[in-house]
């Protein structure tokens, strides 16, 4: 859940400039930059990327750093400032021997969801790697970050930077008030659930009053249009009883706790009994958090598709208008290709598809469509096939869809073929595994049905809800895991985490795992050491 | 667009929560740095290096969906023979040789790197230097000045002229010493009075109250010697700050590399393991066959010398060593021998008087240390030197005697040596 790191470098090269010829609209020679080149390279590159494309960008804010603050940077989830905590130590150590080994290598660059646009780029890029950087992060992602209804809808970019200084300091006041083992142990608690501390949905508004005196109004109206005293009369049906008091009390305490509710930790900071108010903020820190990365999740493929494809076309376009040297455009394209490599399914290197490949076939797949569409591509994509505006299918459907929108929309036969995708189906009652759908007639449209629910982060993560709490006795908190596919969740870490739960609610603790017809597990937890 | 150059930003921003996170897991990270430190060499001993402690530990669990059962649907690219209905055979669950646990979880340990520095923190961590307290009483000859509060004789030098100010004016308040401005302002209006002319009675009352001002504030002085401070310095005898070490071995023919070898080793942590408690250490080197020498490190463990076995010759250079260059007042003197327990039976009871009466005296820590060869039968009988040592080591605090046969066995004898008496406990618990 980082901010959006460039896949990473897994070897160095640099190509050498072939000597040039006195050209004077080259923008830098041979691998070495200074800002000034920088500054050149981001007017040149913003050129393309606003006057020809068309990209509305936040303001870009360039920040030159080494390999050392890179890696600080990774362990802070990428971010400048972070709460401290020991499992972003625990990053670093990691990535720091990985990186000394050799075994990482680490991103050309970071770039953070904020207004403005904040690019981390490492002092060690050769020059064309910086124009890369930028086209790719100052450019792409920023546009994407701006534009996106999904980060529109649940970032707000220009007060991140701001909220985190908050937290950082107010979880260090804490630290000092109440001890750095008590903040930490909540801390465990609450990122143990942080990926159940998020709104998937906007939240329904309160209405205000002359809003909602208008609404009664209106209904008292229909109700006496539609008045029939006949109704009175119709005699009740026989097995139907008047609902129990115990089963309307159970309703009412719904209504009024809001159940089910699957933000785990928002139910926590709400509804809680014991917790105190540091401990309160707290967790709703951890959990704006896990939201402002929310968006990222779920746009990762197309985030990285939309960057990718706008570096491509930005360093295709500098090398055409002689800005670069046939020598940078190879060392680019040689970068380039091995990002967007996707190895397949029996490829010892094969681990999952890789974003920057799928993200950016499919942009270039849609140009296509829409500048030199088939038959096969007029009727399955009759509203953008052949209307030659490249540029603003594009940015329109950067605008308005996520991973799984855009692949069930946009995912075409043709690069179904390309990419040789087929659908398997592994039920653990059969003995093989079945090929489903395969790149052909019959397949198309099931192999994309399939890929789009492997991209739809709802459907990845489990779908768990508190469902009851009788604040008024036990206040056993009763959770509910609506089990997909008879999938469920890894047992061990499930009790460990409902161990969690339970010491943040501080009392008994319930999760019952089943779908429609079956039970399929249930965990317990007894609180051991409450939070108070 | 802003460029911002944070090369030269201060760095170190993740050292705060790798601590946190080195102190999280420092039971494990523990455990991990004595069993890597026993396969590594004694010169290797400090470095820091790579620890595996299990993942297990530093654990963050989230709920995610498990890995078995259900019903799986994967969308993969690169089809190249497969055709809608075919079946695969399901690989073997877990394979692929990426080591996953037995348990099924298939999260590796977690590997990472130490510094010298936290490596060697946490191989000697509680372990402790016997009979420091003691030492730091019988050190008094070098004192150090502390300071301690005040008092009201003393040094023109110590005058603490704040502490004095402080009283002169809580005494001038309480006295009501008239200030040098209310006594000019008076002055001033007298003049005043006077150039005007006509206020002849006023005039008068003002010089009446002028006088009896100024014989205030001559009687109430700006600074009494009842308010002078001096600071006060308490003497507290400061901790000998250096040690001698030495280190005696045995050279005749009987001693093989091997048992050279493992007294090398121990000489080489209590070396470290001193020079992290001492800002200075001495080593000094004592071999002997029949006859003691002090030799330098090269010889002292490479270089072969043919004779009989007469330890109490090492004992007496040491004694002379001390009387030269390393009184006992100024340094703390530690000794270890290491020694295949030959020795000449009539130079006992001389070895057993020497230690007694010229060394242990002398010495914060004596060690012994048998080196040998692992024999099958698991004993062998005590050597003749053993023998004559346990008798003083049942006496005498400071003596502290081990077998140690294998090298895996040095680590754990220096770690019983020098234990702190919970970590004993615990160790022998």
């Amino acid at each position: 859940m980082t901010g959006n790191a460039m896949l990473t470098r897994d070897r160095k090269t640099r190509i050498v400039d072939a000597p040039e010829r006195g050209t004077s609209s080259l923008l830098y020679t041979g691998a070495d930059w200074n800002f000034e080149t920088l500054g050149r390279v981001f007017d040149a590159v913003r050129e393309i990327g606003e006057g020809e494309i068309g990209l509305d960008t936040y303001r870009t804010q360039i920040e030159v750093i080494t390999s050392e603050q890179m890696l600080d940077a990774y362990s802070s989830v990428g971010m400048p400032l972070f709460y401290k905590h020991w499992s972003f130590g625990k990053d670093f150590v990691r990535n720091q021997m990985m990186y000394n080994k050799g075994y990482q290598g680490l991103a050309y660059e970071i770039v953070i969801n904020s207004d403005p646009c904040i690019c981390y780029i490492m002092e060690e890029n050769s020059a064309t790697m910086q124009t890369l950087v930028l086209a790719h992060a100052a450019m792409g992602h920023n546009h994407f970050f701006k534009n996106n209804y999904v980060f529109k809808q649940w970032t707000d970019a220009s007060g991140i930077a701001d909220y985190l200084s908050f937290a950082k300091a107010f979880i260090a006041k804490c630290e000092e008030r109440h001890g750095v083992e008590a903040v930490e142990r909540l801390i465990d608690a609450a990122h143990a659930l942080q990926s159940h501390g998020i709104h998937r949905y906007p939240g329904k508004r309160s209405m205000d009053l002359a809003t909602e005196e208008r609404r009664e109004k209106e209904r008292r109206a229909h109700g006496e249009a539609l008045f029939n005293d006949l109704w009175r009369t119709v005699p009740q049906a026989k097995g139907k009883k008047p609902a129990t008091k115990k089963k309307l009390d159970e309703e009412r305490r719904k209504a009024i706790l809001k159940l089910p509710e699957e933000n785990i930790l928002y139910f926590l900071e709400k509804t809680a009994p014991r917790l105190q108010g540091w401990q309160r903020e707290i967790l709703r820190i951890v959990r704006l958090i896990a939201q402002y990365f929310y968006p990222q999740r779920q746009t990762k493929m197309m985030n990285e598709g939309c960057a990718t494809w706008t570096h491509h076309r930005i360093m295709t376009r500098l090398h055409e208008k002689g800005q670069i040297s046939d020598g940078s455009y190879l060392e680019f394209l040689h970068s380039h290709t091995s990002v967007v490599m996707q190895p397949e399914f029996d490829d010892r290197r094969y681990s999952g598809i890789n974003p920057y490949a799928l993200g950016f076939a499919m942009m270039q797949d849609i140009e296509r469509i829409s500048l030199t569409p088939t038959d096969e591509d007029r009727s399955w994509f009759p509203d953008i096939a052949g209307n030659g505006d490249a540029y603003g299918t594009l940015k329109d459907v950067w605008a308005n869809f996520r991973d799984e929108s855009i692949i069930s929309q946009y995912l075409s036969p043709h690069l179904i073929r390309r990419m040789g995708l087929f659908h398997i189906v592994d039920d653990h009652d059969v003995e093989e595994m079945e090929v489903a759908a395969i790149h052909d007639e019959r397949g198309y449209r099931e192999v994309r049905r399939a890929l789009a629910r492997q991209y739809d982060v709802a459907r990845r993560d489990p779908d768990i809800q508190v469902v009851d709490v009788d604040l008024a006795g036990d206040r056993r908190l009763e959770l509910r895991h609506n089990v997909v596919d008879g999938i469920t969740l890894e047992e061990k870490d499930a009790d460990r985490v409902l161990q969690h739960l339970a010491d943040l609610w501080g009392y008994e603790v319930r999760l019952i795992e089943a779908d429609d017809h079956t039970v399929y597990a249930e965990h317990k937890a007894e609180p051991m050491r409450p939070f108070a | 667009m802003n460029i911002i150059d944070r090369r030269r930003d201060p760095g170190g921003k993740s050292l705060a929560n790798r601590q946190r996170f080195i102190r999280r897991a420092r039971a494990l990270v523990r455990r991990a740095v004595r069993e890597a430190s026993a396969k590594r060499s004694i010169k290797d001993v400090e470095k820091g290096g790579d620890i595996v402690v299990p993942a297990d530990g530093v654990r963050e669990p989230v709920l995610r969906r498990g890995s078995q059962g259900g019903k799986r649907e994967y969308v993969l690219p690169g089809n190249k023979k497969y055709i809608q209905g075919d079946g695969i055979p399901r690989p073997d669950d877990e394979g692929g040789g990426s080591g996953a646990s037995a348990d099924g979880e298939g999260e590796d340990d977690f590997r990472f790197a130490l510094s010298d520095e936290e490596f060697l923190d946490l191989f000697l961590e509680d372990l402790e230097l016997p009979d420091l307290a003691k030492r730091q009483v019988m050190g008094v000859e070098e004192v150090q000045p502390v300071r301690a509060g005040y008092r009201s004789s003393g040094p023109p030098s110590s005058l603490s002229i704040s502490r004095t100010m402080r009283n002169s004016l809580s005494r001038r308040t309480a006295l009501r010493r008239p200030s040098p401005e209310e006594v000019a302002a008076l002055e001033v209006e007298i003049a005043r009075l006077d150039d005007e002319g006509g206020h002849e009675d006023k005039i008068i009352a003002l010089r009446e109250e002028l006088e009896r001002k100024q014989r205030r504030m001559k009687l109430v002085p700006f600074i009494d010697p009842l308010d002078v401070r001096y600071r006060r310095y308490d003497q507290i005898p400061k901790p000998v700050a250096r040690a001698v070490m030495f280190c005696l071995m045995d050279v005749s023919g009987s001693m093989d590399e091997h048992m050279k070898d493992l007294a090398k080793r121990f000489y080489s942590l209590l070396y470290l393991f001193l020079k992290r408690r001492y800002k200075r250490v001495d080593v000094v080197f004592i071999r002997h066959t029949h006859e003691a020498r002090e030799v330098d490190e090269e010889t002292f463990f490479h270089s072969r010398e043919s004779g009989g076995t007469v330890v109490s010759t090492a004992l007496e250079e040491m004694a002379r060593v001390i009387q030269d260059r390393y009184p006992a007042s100024q340094w703390n003197i530690y000794a270890a021998q290491a020694s295949d327990g030959d020795n000449l039976p009539m130079d006992n009871p001389n070895t057993i008087n020497l230690l007694k009466t010229a060394i242990l005296p002398l010495c914060q820590y004596y060690a012994y240390l048998e080196v040998g060869h692992a024999r099958e039968d698991g004993g062998g009988d005590a050597t003749s030197l053993w023998k004559a040592y346990e008798m003083v080591a049942g006496t005498e605090e400071n003596m502290a005697m081990r077998k140690v046969s294998h090298r895996r066995d040095i680590y754990p004898v220096f770690r019983e040596l020098f234990a702190k008496d919970g970590a004993k406990a615990e160790a022998e618990a």
